[in-house]
């Protein structure tokens, strides 16, 4: 696989490239931190000042489904740096498997989460009339349930859109191996990984300490 | 002959080489274009559809304030025209005008490179911006908002009867433009610069878009954030500040003013780089403390993050929090008084030549300062609690987008226009045009101080008699103002088809955008350029100019008319 095939207007250098593609991932990646950290800056005010309808809220998210989709996860984070780093050596089979099972996962996560918001919704857990617990703060506790798990899961779907078109353009042989958007898409997808190491805290394991 | 008083314009001849406007001449060369130069243009087409779109509603309101009646809106038309207003000013035509035109066009050219960090998200960026601008006319179309900018929470939230949803969809879609944008401009400036430009040799033109561009990335997804909240409230009645389950609509307050109040130095910072870069080239001399006009910049940026609770002085904030609030925005205040020092020091001793794109920037230092010091007024928590919610807010925060950012982004648009077009403007209408400019806004503002110290709350257009004079003046400014605004749109393109052609550096400025033809080839530049010294060489380091023998002024009118 040449590298001239991956370089593009206005570098010199794949090597400068590369490292442009990471660098604007990284400064995008701030921006998705502020992003998360409105939220769970609000979160973290009614947490303090709501503590005990908080704490009996979390104690009805599923945390059997939670635990499995925390596992799920990060494995599939172990799948994706896997097909990085293959792309980068030029392992060309290597890198199609491991990008394939990191879709797998990431639909298994998303399957997961389906039956989770099932069950929630059986469950009375969507704020509004006929909301299961009789404590008006413990909606809002549901509100940021809802909302983050929300927002994480369309993060996910976003992932794994540009992880799959990643997977056609190496199998068509359209992208190079050498370049950057591997590695790039690699550091999207564990952010989302983190992004869930922070949620599942925060929404299944307060109130069961 | 210095570099002042060589020729501007050459004779009416097309240019020899192919440029960046000539490459390719069909729609779809420009609507699929990477060329960062051919998008800060489309960008310029949509945000002066938008200038329009806000100036309307601002002309509903001055006519509807001539009378102390509300004769010609009803309450909620004026409701939903001041809201329209500030909605489309700040996030469709202040925050996105200078960085996303001038921005765009120079920052590859000013650090020598052939393009942006990432030419086709650059493109994507006016997509998404040009989709979030459709929904804000779906919003004026069906019937507005009627919250005002600032979408307080529960009035957005449950009360309110216009078209909250679609308003905040519009900002929140356009936020991913800036977001793609800054990450793009951050990206650039980090990996792009030209051989031997280090970072202490950047134009401050660059420096001031890089530091709004990490203003940017950081406080915009909190917006976001806050809007999807609004949004998931009003939608599906998701308690997150509805008080009647625990929620606190004094956070929303706090998450939103984090993000607005950054938001205002995305709209002035880069003006600081324009004004930089026009006061330097026509007084002819170095900017005086170059080291300390980058920290400035760079205090301001991170300063600008810890002041937000200054627009909450009445909100029930604690008095230790107000105290503190106070104290930082003393000390933001800081920064921005250095450079307007460091800005009239550049011009002691200098050789000034008042063109007209000088005229804006000297316009711009007096008005800014205005806008500054009354900032200061607001800044003080006796003094805001009597003036907050008045016309004094109002005139001091037009003093600061108005009179600062919109005479930059004028002034800049004049200086680089030959870059832009490669023709020349002319001369005596722009210099008329900005001293219109000056004092139309003068006639508009300065009043809303007078009667805003007086009483006079702002969003109100039945009013008490005695301010009706104040109204009246503001009005008749306002006109001015309007004209002042739309000479330039004119002149610029008459100048497009028959202004003289521009030479690759009518100013005689330092530069690297300077030192390629005007307009530039579409790969920017010929051969890629390398840098050997720092920026702003109008005379040697660590002497003066040579104000003794220094040049005849250019004679006033300009030297479009002189013969070639
Ligand atoms: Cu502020």
């Amino acid at each position: 696989m040449s590298g001239a095939a991956a370089l593009r207007k206005p570098y010199r250098s794949l090597r400068r490239q590369r490292e442009a593609a990471e660098f604007g991932l990284w400064v995008f990646l701030g921006s998705e931190v502020m992003f998360f950290a409105g939220a769970l800056t609000a979160y973290a005010v009614y947490r303090a000042l709501w503590a005990e309808a908080f704490t009996a809220a979390a104690r009805e998210t599923s945390i059997f489904y939670g635990t499995l989709n925390t596992a799920i996860l990060l494995t599939s984070s172990l799948a994706m740096a896997a097909a990085a780093e293959a792309a980068r050596a030029g392992l060309r089979r290597m890198t199609l498997r491991c990008l394939g099972l990191t879709i797998a996962l990431g639909l298994a996560f998303l399957a997961v989460k389906g039956l989770e918001y099932r069950e929630d919704i059986q469950k009375h857990l969507v704020p509004g009339n006929g909301f299961a617990l009789a404590e008006p703060k413990a909606q809002i506790f549901f509100a940021f349930y809802w909302l983050l798990t929300g927002v994480h899961a369309l993060h996910m779907v976003i992932g794994l859109g540009v992880v799959a078109t990643l997977l056609v353009q190496a199998w068509r042989r359209r992208r190079p191996l050498a370049s950057p958007a591997f590695e790039a898409a690699g550091l999207y997808w564990h952010f989302v990984d983190i992004v869930w190491i922070v949620l599942y805290p925060l929404l299944y394991l307060a109130g069961r300490a | 002959m210095s570099d002042v008083t060589a020729e501007r314009a050459i004779p009416d001849t097309p240019p020899a080489e192919e440029n960046y406007l000539t490459a390719g001449t069909s729609l779809a060369s420009w609507l699929l274009t990477t060329d960062h130069k051919r998008v800060a243009l489309l960008y310029m087409a949509t945000i002066t559809v938008f200038f329009f779109l806000g100036g309307a509603a601002a002309v509903m309101m001055r006519i509807e304030l001539v009378t102390p009646q509300g004769d010609l809106l009803s309450d909620d038309a004026y409701n939903r025209a001041f809201t329209f207003h500030g909605v489309v000013m700040v996030w469709f035509f202040l925050i996105p005008s200078i960085p996303n035109i001038l921005g765009n066009f120079l920052l590859p050219l000013m650090i020598g490179a052939k393009d942006l960090a990432f030419p086709r998200l650059n493109l994507l960026s006016w997509y998404i911006f040009v989709i979030a601008g459709i929904l804000a006319i779906y919003t004026l179309l069906a019937g507005g908002v009627d919250t005002g900018w600032t979408f307080y929470t529960p009035l957005s939230t449950a009360f309110a009867n216009g078209q909250v949803l679609a308003a905040a969809a519009a900002v929140f879609v356009a936020g991913f433009s800036t977001i793609a944008t800054s990450v793009n401009f951050i990206a650039t400036v980090h990996l792009l610069r030209a051989p031997g430009l280090t970072w202490l040799r950047l134009p401050l033109f660059v420096w001031a878009i890089y530091a709004t561009s990490i203003v940017m990335v950081l406080a915009t997804p909190v917006l976001a954030m806050v809007l999807l909240l609004i949004f998931a409230e009003r939608a599906f009645g998701i308690p997150i500040f509805d008080p009647l389950r625990g929620g606190d609509p004094i956070l929303f307050q706090h998450l939103f003013w984090f993000y607005s109040h950054p938001a205002v130095y995305i709209m002035i910072l880069p003006s600081f780089g324009v004004i930089s870069e026009l006061v330097t080239c026509f007084a002819r001399r170095r900017v005086f403390g170059y080291n300390f006009m980058v920290y400035a910049i760079l205090w301001i940026a991170l300063v600008g993050f810890l002041v937000w609770g200054h627009h909450m002085f009445v909100s029930g904030q604690s008095m230790l929090a107000n105290l503190v609030f106070s104290f930082l925005s003393f000390v933001v205040a800081v920064p921005s008084a250095i450079k307007v020092f460091n800005w009239t020091s550049t011009l002691y001793r200098g050789q000034i030549v008042f063109d007209a794109a000088m005229i804006y920037a000297l316009g711009f230092i007096g008005l800014f300062t205005i806008g500054g010091l009354t900032g200061l007024f607001l800044a003080s928590v006796p003094v805001d609690v009597h003036v907050t919610d008045t016309y004094f807010v109002v005139a001091h925060f037009h003093y600061i987008m108005v009179g600062g950012a919109v005479s930059a982004l004028y002034g800049g648009l004049t200086f680089w226009w030959p870059k832009i077009t490669g023709r020349m403007h002319p001369e005596s209408w722009a210099r008329f045009a900005a001293i219109l400019m000056f004092f139309g806004f003068g006639f508009t503002f300065f009043p809303m101080f007078i009667m805003g110290f007086l009483g006079m709350p702002r969003r109100y257009h039945i009013y008490a008699p005695e301010y009706q004079i104040w109204h009246v003046l503001a009005s008749a400014g306002a006109v001015l103002l309007a004209v002042a605004y739309l000479l330039p749109m004119g002149y610029f393109g008459w100048s497009l088809f028959r202004g003289r052609r521009a030479t690759a550096n009518p100013w005689g400025a330092t530069g690297l955008e300077w030192q390629t033809s005007s307009p530039p080839p579409k790969e920017n530049f010929f051969a890629p350029p390398v840098v050997l010294q720092g920026p702003y060489n109008y005379h040697p380091e660590h002497a003066g100019p040579p104000s003794l023998e220094r040049e005849p002024h250019e004679p006033q009118g300009g030297p479009t008319e002189r013969a070639p």
